[in-house]
């Protein structure tokens, strides 16, 4: 059977180059659908870039990123109605309410019952109370999960994930990534997460890609990479990577 | 929920979620409205009574009724048209919200189409009130030039979304450091379009440049209307085909400049 039928996300010797300096360096992975895999890296590993041309938003210098079989960024329209995202770096309009952000983003995506999704989205994600308040004067916390709920409105099959819990408390960022778990579940979604935050994937991926100045230092399942490198947490595992210390092996998926 | 991989479909229901949502932030902001009516009104009121004293004492040019008013209402057109547009374009880079819009399924053609739509509606809010202050001032009546005033209108918001939709590209491509274009380009078009003043007036190789221009057509076509009492359907048509270039010319710029935008990862970055 086709690679790319088995795979939500096809990632296949991406390189992005800008001038001289190789952001993303001929990394290859498949994400198998309703898998969810975490991106690790420091500043400037390419978790960004990689995600931005699974996204379609940046054109690879060289090789190819796959997402439900649609060559990105080329047939883009083919897929992005049965994708989303999520990044704190991305906001929704400060003056429009919650109940209105979340309307226009509704109608583009052409969700058929635009009201009672967002009902059904208050309720989840503990919206109603400042639904009909403008975004721009909620908390930290209460954006996110706005955001969330933007980036779940049209139930995407692909999800996309950059530091979805940056920036929260500890608190919210469970609560949040309490309703991520759910949700990949409940719709059995394929969810790709950069993050900096080793709790964050330790407790919510099933796999976990290291990247470091744009290559893929490892790629395994927490467990494995906690046992080749013969650590207790993944924050271990991250720092032993950054600092170039053991265990690393060649990456062939 | 379709897609197709050439993004050529148009959806007319993402239009109107993008014209819903610029419509939702004007009507929750009264400074945006009153800066819609605040400019055009201090320039009518300062042209028309320029026009009343000059009129005194200046020759039958200066006397003809509206001259002025006329030239500056409709320059207003050519210059809020594109002020609106690129505008509503700027509000997505300052939200931060360009990333949503362009991972959505929405088209750039579809994008463009709302803005289009969003800038006659803020060029009527600010119109409107001026062109009956311009009656209850000077009783200059735009509105009296009829079919002209349609046929004039059509050829100068042309132009405006043509200028706009290249100001988009560039936005796209270098972010807000090129945000002083959206404010300053259509300044280029005020002297060589002859607004206030004859073709004829300019040194020949300007002159050659004026007529190559779309507004220039319509500004001389107001005053053939306003001092000689006739329409110029010619100068219109003319008008007409420079748009119909220039629009092509500025569609196929801006998709020139995403593709860019694309390859330099400026729509991950559209800050300064």
């Amino acid at each position: 059977m086709d690679a790319q039928i088995t795979s939500a996300i096809t990632v296949d010797r991406l390189v992005k180059r800008y001038k001289t300096v190789a952001a993303v360096d001929g990394i290859s992975f498949r994400l198998a659908p309703g898998s969810i895999t975490g991106l690790l890296g420091g500043n400037g590993a390419g978790k960004t870039t990689t995600i931005a041309m699974i996204m379609g938003l940046v054109t690879p210098t060289s090789g190819t990123a796959t997402v439900l079989g649609a060559l990105m960024p080329k047939e883009r329209y083919r897929v992005l109605h049965r994708m989303n995202f999520e990044s704190p770096y991305v906001a929704l309009p400060m003056r429009l309410t919650v109940r209105q952000n979340l309307s226009v983003f509704a109608q583009l995506y052409a969700v058929a019952d635009i009201d009672e999704r967002i009902a059904d989205l208050a309720a989840d994600l503990d919206l109603a109370e400042f639904l009909d308040r403008p975004t721009g004067k909620l908390s930290a916390g209460q954006k996110t999960r706005v955001a969330l709920a933007k980036a779940l409105l049209n139930r995407p099959e692909v999800l996309l994930l950059d530091e979805p819990t940056a920036s929260l408390d500890p608190d919210t960022a469970d609560w949040v990534r309490g309703r991520l778990d759910r949700y990949r579940h409940a719709q059995g979604a394929t969810v790709l997460l950069a993050s900096h935050n080793m709790t964050e994937v330790e407790r919510l991926c099933e796999r976990v890609i290291i990247m470091k100045q744009g290559r893929i230092e490892d790629d395994d399942t927490p467990a494995r990479l906690l046992d080749r490198y013969g650590r207790e947490t993944l924050e271990d595992v991250f720092l032993d990577v950054a600092r170039g210390r053991g265990g690393h092996r060649e990456v062939a998926r | 929920m379709k897609g197709s991989d050439t993004g050529l479909d148009f959806s007319f229901n993402r239009v109107r979620a993008m014209v819903r949502r610029y419509w939702y932030l004007l009507r929750s902001s009264w400074p945006r409205v009153l800066d819609l009516i605040y400019w055009p009104t201090v320039q009518m009121l300062m042209w028309g009574f320029l026009q009343l004293y000059v009129s005194q004492n200046g020759g039958p040019f200066v006397r003809t009724a509206g001259v002025f008013i006329g030239a500056v209402l409709l320059w207003d057109i050519l210059f809020r048209g594109q002020l609106g547009f690129s505008i509503s374009f700027l509000e997505e880079m300052y939200a931060h919200n360009l990333a949503n819009l362009m991972m959505s399924p929405l088209r750039p053609v579809e994008f463009i189409a709302a803005l289009m739509i969003m800038s006659v509606v803020r060029l009527l809010i600010g119109m409107i009130p001026v062109t009956l202050l311009a009656i209850l001032f000077f009783g200059f009546n735009l509105w009296s030039l009829g079919f002209a005033l349609a046929a004039f209108f059509l050829n100068l918001i042309l132009t405006s979304w043509a200028i706009g939709i290249f100001v988009a590209g560039l936005l796209l491509r270098n972010g807000l450091g090129a945000e002083s274009m959206a404010w300053t380009i259509m300044f280029l078009f005020l002297p060589l379009t002859c607004v206030y003043y004859p073709v004829t007036v300019l040194p020949g190789f300007l002159q050659v440049v004026a007529w190559a221009l779309p507004p220039t057509y319509v500004f001389e076509g107001m005053r053939a209307l306003l001092i000689d009492h006739v329409f110029r359907a010619d100068l219109m048509l003319e008008a007409f085909a420079f748009n119909v270039v220039l629009f092509a010319a500025a569609s196929f710029a801006f998709l020139k400049l995403l593709q860019s935008a694309r390859a330099q990862g400026s729509l991950l970055q559209t800050g300064e």
